[in-house]
Order: C-alpha cells, then sequence, then structure tokens
C-alpha cells in the first residue's frame, strides 16, 4: 500500500486517538513521517497501560483481534520507513502479558511478521503504578530509566521522543482501527467500557458517538434505581446525572454508573483523591502538594471547602500535565450535577 | 514581531521565553525553580501568565512567545492561582528563619508578603525530613526543600550526577545516589542555585563570632579575590563594583583584629607554581600536563575520578593557605606571637574551601593553618546581622601585615587567571634563564596579558610562548567540562580547572542568584582591579618574595609552600 494512500484512508475515516485525548490519528502519523525525513531513526510506541480505573477495552482488543492490532502496527513501520524504525515496544500491564502475550507472539509467528517481531519488544509496566506520570512522555522516561514524570512540551514526542528521536504513540485501540481500515472492515464503532452498578458490566462494541444513554440502553444496562455516571475513566472522568445522558460518551468510552442511594460522599471523594494522591509523580507544586493536601483535608473531620476548591482551581489552571489538570474535572461536575441536585 | 504585555507593546524576538521578555520589560514576575543556568523545569508554577486565547495560565519560563500574543501577568486569574501554589510551595519549607542566611533577603519570606500568604492553614509537612551533609563543607536539609530539582541539574551539569530526586510524589526527597563511583566534590554548586536555602553551605559563622568574642585570640580575617567584586551585590551594589575598601571597615568592625588580603597568598601560590613549571621545564623528563590545584573541588575530583592524574598537579598549596601559612610563621615570628594564639579566618567564595582547610596536611604542628573558612553569603549575613550598614562604610585600607597582592593576584578570581598569572611570571623566569632556555631567550618578550584563556567559555585554549619554547595550555572552565580534555590530555603542557562555572567568581559561596550575566560583570571587576595596579606580576611583589625566600631558607618549603594529594578511599 502506498504511504499516501493509507494516511488518506486514516484521515478520511476520521480515526482519532482511543487514549483518550482523541489527537487525529493521521496528523500524528504525518508528523512523525515529516521528522523522520531528517531524524535517521525513529521508534513506536503501543501503549496498552490502560492506566484509567475502569477503563478494560485495551485488554479486551488484545484478547480478541491481536491480528488487528499487529496489522495496524506493522502498516505504522511500513508507513514510517522500516529501516529506520528502530525499535517497537509494545507497553502492557504485567496482568495483560501474562493473559495476552502468548496469543500476540502467535500472530508475530507469521512470515509477514517475522521482521515486525524481531524488533517488537514487550516492556512491562511496573507493577506499583496505575498511571504512568499522568501521559506518554513520562512513559518516555519509563522507558528511558529516568525519572518517571511527564517532559515539557515542545518538542513533542512526534519530533523528539524515546531517547530524542521522532517517535508514533498510539494507544492499543488505535492500532486496532488502523488495521480494520487498511483492510477495509472499519466500521465506525469504538470500544463502551461499562462498569458500576449494573447487570452486564463488560466491553462493548458500538457504533462512535453514542450517547451515554444510548450505551446503556443499548448493552440492557439501565439502571432502575436512581442513578448517576462518571464517563471517561473511574477517575478522571466527569460525572453526570440521570437528567444529562444526552452527551456522547467521551475520552477512553468508559461509563461508570453509580447508585446515587448507596454510594457514599465522601468515600467517593476519598477514593479519587487517593488516586490522584498516589499517582502523582511529584513534579510539579499543584498536582504534587495539590493532591497531597486535598487528601489530607479530606481526612479530617471538618472540610476547608473554602481552601478546597482554592487548590482545585490551581490544579485545573496550572499543573503541568493531564494528571494533575484532569482532578478538577470529576469534582466540578460531582459538586455541581450530584451533589448541589 | 511584537506582544502586548499588560497592555504594553514590546518589541520581541523568536525563541524568547515569556519570562526573559517579562523581566526585560521591568516586570517583576516570580519564578522559584527557574534559574537561567539551569534547563527550564517549569515546576514551582509560580511565574503562570494568561495569554489570550488559551484555555489555562501558562508558565511563562517555559513558553516562547508569539507574535501578537496578549499576555497578563498580575491579572486576578493569575494572582490567585499563583497564591495558592506559593502557599502550597511554603508549606513544605521548615522555617528556619532565626540562624538562616537568606534572612532578612530571602526570596520567599518577600513572596509571603507580597502575596499575603496565610501561614496557617497549612502546617509544614516536612520536618523531619534528613539533612544530608558532605564532608564539613555542603549540606542539603530535606526540611527546607521545594523540590524543585535546581540542585540535581546544577548537579548534573557539573558532570558528577551525585544527587537525585528519589521517590515520588509527595514523598519524594534529594538524596545523595549510592553508587561507589560517585562523590560529592563540594563545589556548592547545588547550594548557589537553591532557591530556598535547603541545599547550602555548613555554616562556620556561629564559630568565628565565638572565636571573635575570645579575648585570647588574635582573629585574623583573609578574604578572596572573587570576593570583593561579589559581596556588593547582597546589598544592592552593581556585581562588579570593588568593596576591598568596605570588606576591610566591614570586617574591622565585626572585631577582627587584623585583616589581610589572600591576594597576597596569590602571589605566593603564583611564585610556588611558576617555579614548578620551570622546574618540569628544566628537567629532562617531567609528568607533563601540569594541573593547577588551587581549586579544592577540582582536587576532590582527582582524587576521587583520576587519581592517575594526581602527579600531574602542581604541589602549590591554595592562596589562602599560602597567607595563612606565612601568618602563622612569618608574622608571627617576626611579631613574637605565639601562632597557637592565631585564629585565621578566610572569606571565600567557595564551599570547598571548608574541605580543604580540613585537610591534615594543611596544618601546622597539629593545628589547622586556616581555622574557619566563611563563604562570601555567610559574609555578607554577617554584616547585616550585625546592622552594618556596608554600603555607608567608609573604605579603609588592611592593617599592612601584607600587602594587596599584585595585579596577577586579582585575577585569580576568574577561569584562566591562575594560568595567566604563573605564565606572566614563567616567561620572565624563563627569560631570565639563559643557562636553560639559551638563545631563544636573549629574543624572547615577556607576555603580559594571556587574553586567550580568559573568558566564560567552557573550554579555553592556546599556545604560548615561554623563551622560544611552545607551550600548549589548556583551560577548563567548569568541572562539567573536563570531559572536552581528558581524551586529549597528552597534547598539554598546562591545564588549569576551575570547577564552578567562571572560576571562584561563580563559586558555590557567592551571592545569590549567580547567572552568566553576573559573573560577566564579575570578571570585568577583576580584570579592572589588575588593570589598576602599578605591580601586575607576582614575582615582582618584593614583600612577598621576601617571604618566599625566607620561608625556603628556612626549610619550611613543605610545611607552608608546598603540598601533596592522595587517591580517595572509596
Amino acid at each position: 500500500m502506498l504511504k499516501i494512500d493509507i494516511l488518506k484512508k486514516i484521515a478520511d475515516a476520521g480515526l482519532v486517538g482511543r487514549g483518550g485525548a482523541s489527537f487525529p490519528t493521521a496528523q500524528k502519523w504525518a508528523a512523525v513521517s515529516d521528522a523522520l525525513k531528517t531524524k535517521k531513526l525513529g521508534y513506536i510506541i503501543v501503549n496498552g497501560a490502560e492506566g484509567e480505573p475502569g477503563v478494560k477495552k485495551d485488554g479486551y482488543i488484545i484478547a480478541n483481534y491481536p491480528e488487528e492490532v499487529l496489522a495496524g502496527v506493522y502498516l505504522a513501520d511500513q508507513f514510517l520507513g522500516s529501516v529506520k524504525i528502530k525499535r517497537i515496544y509494545f507497553f502492557l500491564k504485567p496482568e495483560y502479558y501474562q493473559k495476552y502475550a502468548a496469543g500476540l507472539k502467535k500472530v508475530l509467528t507469521a512470515k509477514k511478521y517475522r521482521a515486525l517481531g524481531a524488533k517488537l519488544e514487550f516492556f512491562l509496566k511496573p507493577p506499583d503504578l496505575t498511571y504512568i506520570g499522568g501521559e506518554e512522555t513520562a512513559l518516555l522516561n519509563l522507558i528511558e530509566g529516568k525519572k518517571i514524570q511527564p517532559r515539557l512540551k515542545p518538542p513533542y514526542p512526534t519530533m523528539s521522543g524515546l531517547h530524542n528521536h521522532p517517535t508514533l504513540i498510539n494507544n492499543t485501540e488505535t492500532f486496532y482501527n488502523v488495521g480494520r481500515v487498511a483492510g477495509g472492515k472499519y466500521e465506525e464503532d469504538r470500544f463502551y467500557t461499562v462498569s458500576g452498578a449494573v447487570k452486564r458490566p463488560g466491553v462493548y462494541k458500538l457504533p462512535i458517538n453514542l450517547t451515554i444513554e444510548e450505551v446503556l440502553r443499548q448493552t440492557g444496562n439501565y439502571p432502575r434505581s436512581p442513578f448517576f455516571v462518571q464517563t471517561g475513566g473511574e477517575a478522571s472522568g466527569e460525572v453526570f446525572n440521570s437528567l444529562q445522558l444526552e452527551q456522547p460518551v467521551s475520552g477512553v468510552g468508559s461509563i461508570m454508573v453509580y447508585d446515587l442511594e448507596k454510594t457514599n460522599r465522601r468515600k467517593l471523594l476519598k477514593y479519587w483523591l487517593k488516586f490522584y494522591h498516589d499517582q502523582s509523580c511529584g513534579q510539579c507544586v499543584p498536582c504534587r502538594e495539590g493532591t497531597y493536601r486535598l487528601w489530607e483535608m479530606i481526612n479530617k473531620p471538618e472540610l476547608d471547602h473554602k481552601l478546597f476548591w482554592e487548590i482545585v482551581f490551581a490544579l485545573e489552571e496550572t499543573s503541568f500535565c493531564g494528571l494533575g489538570s484532569s482532578l478538577p474535572l470529576p469534582l466540578k461536575s460531582y459538586f455541581n450535577n450530584i451533589v448541589k441536585k | 514581531m511584537t506582544l502586548k504585555i499588560n497592555n504594553r507593546i514590546v518589541a520581541v524576538q523568536t525563541g524568547q521565553t515569556i519570562l526573559e521578555v517579562a523581566r526585560a520589560s521591568g516586570i517583576k514576575l516570580p519564578s522559584l525553580c527557574y534559574h537561567p543556568d539551569l534547563e527550564v523545569k517549569a515546576n514551582c508554577r509560580v511565574c503562570v501568565v494568561e495569554i489570550a486565547g488559551r484555555a489555562k495560565l501558562m508558565t511563562a519560563c517555559s513558553t516562547e512567545v508569539e507574535d501578537g500574543m496578549e499576555i497578563l501577568t498580575d491579572s486576578p486569574r493569575v494572582k490567585r492561582a499563583r497564591t495558592i501554589n506559593l502557599e502550597l510551595i511554603l508549606s513544605e519549607h521548615t522555617k528556619k528563619c532565626a540562624d538562616c542566611l537568606a534572612f532578612p533577603d530571602c526570596e520567599l519570606l518577600r513572596l509571603e508578603r507580597v502575596y499575603r500568604i496565610k501561614s496557617d492553614r497549612l502546617a509544614p509537612r516536612k520536618s523531619g525530613r534528613k539533612t544530608y551533609r558532605f564532608a564539613g563543607a555542603v549540606e542539603i536539609d530535606g526540611e527546607q526543600c521545594l523540590d524543585c530539582d535546581n540542585c540535581v541539574t546544577a548537579c548534573h551539569n557539573q558532570g558528577i550526577d551525585y544527587l537525585k530526586m528519589a521517590g515520588a510524589g509527595a514523598a519524594q526527597e534529594i538524596v545523595p545516589v549510592k553508587d561507589k563511583e560517585k562523590a560529592c566534590i563540594y563545589c556548592g554548586q547545588c547550594a548557589a542555585h537553591c532557591p530556598s536555602a535547603s541545599a547550602q553551605e555548613q555554616s562556620a559563622w556561629p564559630a568565628v563570632e565565638k572565636a571573635l568574642q575570645d579575648k585570647q585570640k588574635i582573629v585574623i580575617a583573609q578574604f578572596a579575590p572573587a570576593v570583593r567584586v561579589s559581596i556588593g551585590e547582597e546589598f544592592d551594589l552593581p556585581a562588579g563594583t570593588n568593596c576591598e575598601g568596605l570588606i576591610y571597615t566591614a570586617l574591622k568592625k565585626l572585631g577582627f583584629n587584623n585583616v589581610i588580603d589572600i591576594n597576597f597568598g596569590a602571589d605566593i601560590t603564583t611564585m610556588t607554581e611558576a617555579e614548578e613549571l620551570m622546574e618540569r621545564l628544566r628537567a629532562k623528563k617531567a609528568v607533563w600536563p601540569m594541573f593547577t590545584s588551587c581549586c579544592p573541588a577540582w582536587v576532590a575530583y582527582a582524587e576521587f575520578y583520576h587519581p592517575e592524574l594526581l602527579p600531574n598537579l602542581t604541589t602549590a598549596r591554595s592562596p589562602h593557605i599560602h597567607s595563612a601559612g606565612a601568618l602563622k610563621t612569618y608574622w608571627a615570628q617576626k611579631n613574637r606571637i605565639d601562632p597557637r594564639k592565631i585564629t585565621v579566618v578566610s572569606i571565600v567564595p567557595c564551599t570547598a574551601k571548608k574541605y580543604e582547610a580540613a585537610r591534615g596536611e594543611l596544618s601546622l604542628n597539629g593545628r589547622p593553618l586556616v581555622d574557619y573558612v566563611l563563604t562570601t553569603r555567610e559574609l555578607a549575613y554577617l554584616i547585616k546581622k550585625h546592622d552594618i550598614d556596608f554600603k555607608k562604610l567608609t573604605p579603609s585600607d588592611g592593617d599592612k601585615l601584607f600587602n594587596r597582592g599584585s595585579g596577577a593576584a586579582a585575577i585569580y578570581g576568574a577561569s584562566g587567571g591562575v594560568m595567566e598569572s604563573a605564565l606572566r611570571s614563567a616567561a620572565v623566569f624563563a627569560c631570565d634563564d639563559k643557562k636553560d632556555f639559551g638563545k631563544a631567550s636573549l629574543v624572547c618578550t615577556e607576555r603580559l596579558e594571556f587574553k586567550d584563556v580568559r573568558g566564560l567559555a567552557g573550554f579555553k585554549e592556546a599556545t604560548v610562548d615561554i623563551a622560544g619554547r611552545k607551550l600548549k595550555v589548556g583551560v577548563v572552565n567548569g568541572i562539567g567540562n573536563f570531559h572536552r580534555v581528558l581524551p586529549k590530555l597528552k597534547k598539554y603542557h598546562y591545564i588549569e580547572v576551575m570547577a564552578c562555572p567562571g572560576g571562584c567568581l561563580g563559586g558555590g559561596g557567592q551571592p545569590i542568584p549567580t547567572t552568566d550575566a553576573i559573573r560577566k560583570k564579575r570578571l570585568e571587576g577583576l580584570y579592572n582591579i589588575d588593570k589598576s595596579r602599578t605591580v601586575r606580576r607576582a614575582h615582582e611583589n618584593k614583600a612577598m618574595v621576601e617571604y618566599y625566600d625566607w620561608a625556603k631558607k628556612q626549610g619550611l618549603s613543605a610545611k607552608v609552600l608546598r603540598t601533596k594529594f592522595k587517591k580517595a578511599q572509596l
């Protein structure tokens, strides 16, 4: 397939990154390809870390569609000029590696993938980490053996990523979609993870741009008792009440359903704050100190509301990376959409 | 191109950051982790600004300017976020103002006031953290640390990488690495780049204050070449201002019995070192290249990382050890004073000198030649603490125990200065030496200035003519540049190494901040002093030569002029 063809197909299909940020895939590929015109070598990273709690679709895809995922990786390698791609890292949660690596390795034994397999290396996420410092540049530091924290951007990884070489980082689902686009099998669908207080939790493949309500109804998960939802992850996702379900499911495509009456308010806040407090890499002040203080405050009998929201404001406005700046979303939406109602 | 900053139109250039533009325009934009010496890290989030069209506040230190940008550095939104970030940062810092060197001109306290930080809402969270002490020179106090990483980056730029940020999140901490192949060289660049006095010199001022109370003692202060051009910065004088006269007066006011200039010692060093260079040049077989050894951090580096080079180091002692030796032998004897009654306090731009002064071989009859070492910052602190209005003092002269040294001594404070001083004298020695340098010496020119070895470049080199002999010389400016000369050592005859960028004028004990712009001014100050002196070659300092010959005649050479080095124990 000609270079220009695959890029056009990806663009025409409207593929966007499925790691949560929804960045146009064709644009990212073109950027790495451009950078490689002047640089000698580059890297590809397949991100299967799935750090956001409550999201399980990457594992599901690797388990069920290893061939399509690797077809996408193969195309990326071809597109970027295989000789220039020094190494491909398949970044995985340890449990995913244990369960699904055999399937991936089996695909790689095919003649077509032999060269790809020779330079593909599985890289396991340290077991004590959930998030990798909040974003993909921290993943680069992890692979390089540096302190796990995000880097300043620019330069972007597409220009200067792993070991300062152009690097294509895409989510597992994104590669899967590329694989299907190339084979003419892409059906404008995506994976939704439904979890929480529902009858049939799991991963579902459904059309893109469904509303929260549509996903819940079509999967037979629309609750009978009063509820609220959090979409885009159990930690960083936005919270909506049951009258706000007309929005499309954004980001990583997950819906967590909470039972309105059974959910303990302070427990839920504690869950979120503990998550952020534990996952903050420590680099920037608002995230390191802010999450520490919020966690400290929520464990005291009396909450200093004024200070609490001041810290949330600083997190939102001044965090170094997407981890810190994502915390205000669940907190604010929960207060505005649930607590105040 | 132009942009608008606080509604003022300013012309800017591509590649400039908002912080640079703001500061150049006279806008006081605070920042704690930013330092022009270091790679931008943007982790304190204090310099945030509002840019029209951007969803979130941006850090000015890391954001490059764009044409037509509209920036607000002090809007209510900016102030609100900056204030809370400052409150969070200050709650990391356990206040130790009572005896902190940064007091009273502490930037943290200034920001606390300006932004009216409520100090009681958040309890300081780092009390009980460890202090790491490195020899007697430098320490890092975890209770005061802001996690800005400046010390780690400064240590990395020195090529040492002895410090690292261990752990993650709120539990992270600056620690020395456990790697046995690495060691601290005491240069104090961590301290010079710390915004919170967490990394700082191990204080000697309390001991000095105590010594000054002891009427049995003759307490003599001696101050180094680079101190005079930097201490003024602590009192709002421009960098590079020669404060010799003010320092004399201030030290007397603090109660020192006598004050001398280490420049006299620097002339002894030059004399000793130039003689050794001549010895090596005359010898049929000699160890080359010869290295300078007056920088104790470089000596610590060589002893640990390159013991194979120790025979190359000049055996000349360093200036303050030289002048202290002259005080405790020559001056004491001439004035019939028991040297045990003399307490010598060196005031230097350096933290490593604290470690050097305690080295066993630099003692006399079991007592250190230099009793205490204060940094420039410590002296400034003492002056402030004792309510001495430094700027308004009447400049005075020394006590004429020894003279102020030659112009060659003044430039010891700048990278390349030690070598230039030695070359000035060696060139004359060689020209006068018809026996060993033969006919060539008849046509030789006695060069005074060696400008190729001056300046702030990381590595400088030149070929100099010493009575017809071509000497290849090199200057390593900042230990982080040592790797540049290491693979080609054989090419050189003489190499100067200064661990701190800029030489002593950029030393780890110098006023904060020290930046390239400030280094340049201090450097100019030193070369101006050199030019203003009538005697510009060390060996033309007659009083020094008199002492030098005396010491040799007394058989004190090994005790007060020369020294030796040993491989560091791993």
